[in-house]
C-alpha cells in the first residue's frame, strides 16, 4: 500500500502494524515507529502513522513513557548513589535526579557541601514520591531531572494513580485544582498524583523556603470528607484509563460532578455498570 | 510405531476430526492484564498461553545490562493444572528452562533491542494448558503481547509445528500426534519469509524435511493473517475510544475478543 501526498489530508487515521509497509524511503524519511528495508519505510509498532512533511513516524497506541526536555513528571526514588538519585519514571531506564539539581535547604544559591553527599536521604528516601521537570538527556537516552521550582519536590498529602502515558496530553498546566478540594499533578510519564488542595498563599515562598516542610515525611491532617474527594478523584481516573479515555480538567470535572450526582459511595466508581454510565454520560454532556 | 490411536484414517481425517493441514481454532483475547505493558492470550485449540510484557525498563541486576541494547528475559512457568496429569513442575525444570531460551533466541534478531540500551525486556509466560504446539503458541503469544507493548519488532513471528505421518505431513500437532509421530517447530517473520527458529526433538526423514518444512513457512502466513487481525482490532478500538474522548462522544466498548473460524 503505497502513500501518496494526500493521503494524509482527509483526516482519517491510518493504522498500521509491524512489518507493514508505508511507504517508499526515497519520497519520505523515517521516524520513530518505522524501520528501512528494501527501500521502503515499514511500521515497527502498531498504531497511527503520523506524517510531518516528509518525516513519517509511527505512533504506538500504548506504549512506555518517552521523555522530552521540560516535561513534567512524577516519579519515584528507587535507588540513592552517589551524589544522584534513581527514580522511577515510567520510562525504559530509570531516571536520575542529581544533588545539584535540587534544591537545598537555606536558599537556593546556596553552594552544595560534603555534608549534603553524607544526608541524602534526609532530603529523598527510596520510596519518595517527586514532581520534577525533564531536564536533558545522558549520552544512552537517560534522563536528567531538576526540582529547582518551589512547584517541583516531594509530594504528600494524597494518592498515586497511573494510567497509558498516552492519555496525558500536553496541557497549559499541568497542576489542576479541581472545585471540590482536590489538587491534581498530571505527569507526563502517566503517573497522577491526587492530593489534598493547598492554598497558593500557603506554599512556600522564595524566602520562606523551609526546608522541613518541604522534604517533610508527614503528611497534613486530612479531614474525612477531602479523603472522599481524593479516592474518588482517583477512582474516576482509574475508570477513564480502563476505557482509553484521554484525560483533561475539563473531563475529569465533569466525571466527577457526575458521581456527585449520583450520590454513590466512592468504591461504586470502580463497578463496571457505573462506570459504563459515567463513560456515556461524560460524550452527551460535552455535545450539548 | 504402533499405537491405540489412529493418526490418519483412510478418510483422511486426524484424531481430533481435522484434515491434514486443517489448524485449529485460533483465539486472541489482548485485553489488558493487571501493570503489565502488554499482554496476550493465545489459544491453539486446547493449548493456552497467557504472556505478559514489562519494559523495556531498568534491569534488575546492573550485571545483566548491556551498553548497546537491551536484554530480554523470558520467564516461563507451566500450570500444574494444565496437563492431563496433575503434576507441579518447578521453574528451574530442564525443558522449562530450554523452551524460555529458545523463545528468547527466537525474538532477538526480532525486537530492535537496539533502541533501548542498559534496559530489560520482562516476558513472562505462563502456559494455562498444553495439547501439543506448546512451543509456537508461546512464541505468537509472546508476539503479540510484544506488540501490545508497543515494542517495536521487525515484524510478527509466527510459528506452527508440523509432522509426517508415513509420508502424509500434518500441521499443528496435538500431543497424541506429537508423541507418535515426528514433528518439528517453525517459527517465520511473514514479511520477509525469514526463519528464526526451526526445532527438531525427534528424528525426521531428510527427504520429507523439505516438503514439511514448505508447508510450515505457509501455515505460518495463515496464522499472521490472523493475528494481524486481532492487533489491527485492538488498535482500532483504542484509538477510536481516544478519539471519542477528545471528542466527547461516547464509547462503544466492543468486545476486544477476536474468534477465528476460517482455516487453510
Amino acid at each position: 500500500m503505497d502513500l501518496d501526498e494526500d493521503d494524509f489530508d482527509e483526516g482519517v487515521q491510518r493504522i498500521t502494524g509491524p512489518g507493514e509497509s508505508i511507504t517508499s524511503s526515497h519520497a519520505f524519511m523515517r521516524g520513530h515507529g518505522t524501520y528501512v528495508d528494501s527501500e521502503e519505510v515499514i511500521a515497527s509498532v502498531s498504531g497511527t502513522v503520523e506524517r510531518v512533511n516528509k518525516l513519517i513516524t509511527v505512533r504506538a497506541v500504548r506504549s512506555r513513557y518517552n521523555p522530552e526536555v521540560g516535561d513534567l513528571v512524577v516519579g519515584r526514588i528507587t535507588e540513592v548513589q552517589p551524589r544522584r538519585w534513581k527514580v522511577d519514571a515510567n520510562s525504559r531506564q530509570d531516571a536520575v535526579l542529581m544533588l545539584s539539581s535540587v534544591n537545598l535547604p537555606g536558599g537556593v544559591q546556596r553552594r552544595k557541601l560534603e555534608s549534603d553527599e553524607l544526608q541524602m536521604r534526609t532530603f529523598f528516601e527510596e520510596g519518595d514520591l517527586l514532581v520534577a521537570e525533564v531536564q536533558a538527556f545522558f549520552s544512552d537516552g537517560a534522563m536528567s531531572l531538576h526540582t529547582r521550582s518551589l512547584r517541583y519536590g516531594k509530594l504528600r498529602n494524597g494518592q498515586l494513580v497511573t494510567v497509558p502515558p498516552i492519555l496525558i496530553r500536553r496541557l497549559k498546566s499541568h497542576f489542576v485544582s479541581l472545585p471540590c478540594g482536590v489538587d491534581l499533578i498530571l505527569g507526563l510519564n502517566g503517573y497522577i498524583w491526587v492530593s489534598k488542595h493547598v492554598k497558593q498563599h500557603e506554599q512556600e515562598g522564595e524566602e520562606g523556603f523551609d526546608a522541613e516542610a518541604v522534604y517533610s515525611n508527614r503528611n497534613d491532617d486530612i479531614d474525612d470528607a477531602t479523603r472522599a474527594a481524593i479516592s474518588r478523584v482517583g477512582n474516576i481516573i482509574k475508570l477513564l484509563a480502563s476505557h482509553f479515555i484521554p484525560l483533561t480538567d475539563a473531563v475529569l470535572l465533569e466525571a466527577y460532578e457526575w458521581a456527585i450526582e449520583q450520590e454513590g459511595s466512592v468504591k461504586d466508581l470502580l463497578l463496571d455498570e457505573v462506570g459504563e454510565n459515567l463513560v456515556s454520560s461524560l460524550g452527551s454532556g460535552m455535545r450539548q | 510405531m504402533s499405537s491405540r490411536i489412529e493418526i490418519l484414517n483412510d478418510g483422511g481425517f486426524r484424531s481430533d476430526g481435522r484434515k491434514q493441514y486443517e489448524l485449529r481454532d485460533v483465539l486472541i483475547d489482548l485485553s489488558q492484564q493487571g501493570t503489565a505493558d502488554g499482554s496476550a492470550q493465545i489459544s491453539h485449540g486446547l493449548t493456552q498461553v497467557l504472556v505478559t510484557v514489562f519494559g523495556p525498563r531498568e534491569a534488575k541486576m546492573r550485571s545483566h545490562t548491556l551498553h548497546d541494547r537491551a536484554v530480554l528475559n523470558v520467564e516461563m512457568s507451566v500450570a500444574p493444572f494444565s496437563t492431563g496429569e496433575r503434576r507441579k513442575r518447578s521453574k528451574a525444570d530442564r525443558r522449562i528452562l530450554e523452551m524460555a531460551s529458545m523463545i528468547a533466541s527466537t525474538f532477538e534478531p526480532v525486537v530492535q533491542t537496539t533502541l533501548y540500551p542498559r534496559s530489560q525486556i520482562d516476558i513472562y509466560v505462563h502456559v494455562l494448558q498444553q495439547d501439543g504446539s506448546l512451543l509456537p503458541a508461546c512464541i505468537n503469544a509472546t508476539t503479540l503481547a510484544l506488540i501490545t507493548a508497543g515494542v517495536p519488532l521487525h515484524d510478527f513471528v509466527c510459528a506452527v509445528t508440523g509432522g509426517v505421518h508415513s509420508t502424509s505431513p500434518l500441521l499443528d500437532l496435538t500431543t497424541v500426534e506429537e508423541n507418535d509421530i515426528p514433528h518439528m517447530t517453525v517459527a517465520v517473520m511473514p514479511r520477509t519469509q525469514k526463519v528464526t527458529l526451526v526445532t527438531m526433538e525427534t528424528r525426521l526423514h531428510v527427504e520429507r524435511f523439505r516438503e514439511l518444512f514448505e508447508l510450515a513457512c505457509e501455515a505460518g502466513q495463515t496464522i499472521h493473517k490472523e493475528m494481524k487481525l486481532a492487533v489491527k482490532d485492538r488498535t482500532v478500538v483504542l484509538v477510536g475510544a481516544m478519539d471519542a474522548g477528545l471528542k466527547g462522544v461516547a464509547v462503544d466498548d466492543r468486545d476486544r475478543d477476536v474468534v477465528m473460524e476460517d482455516r487453510i
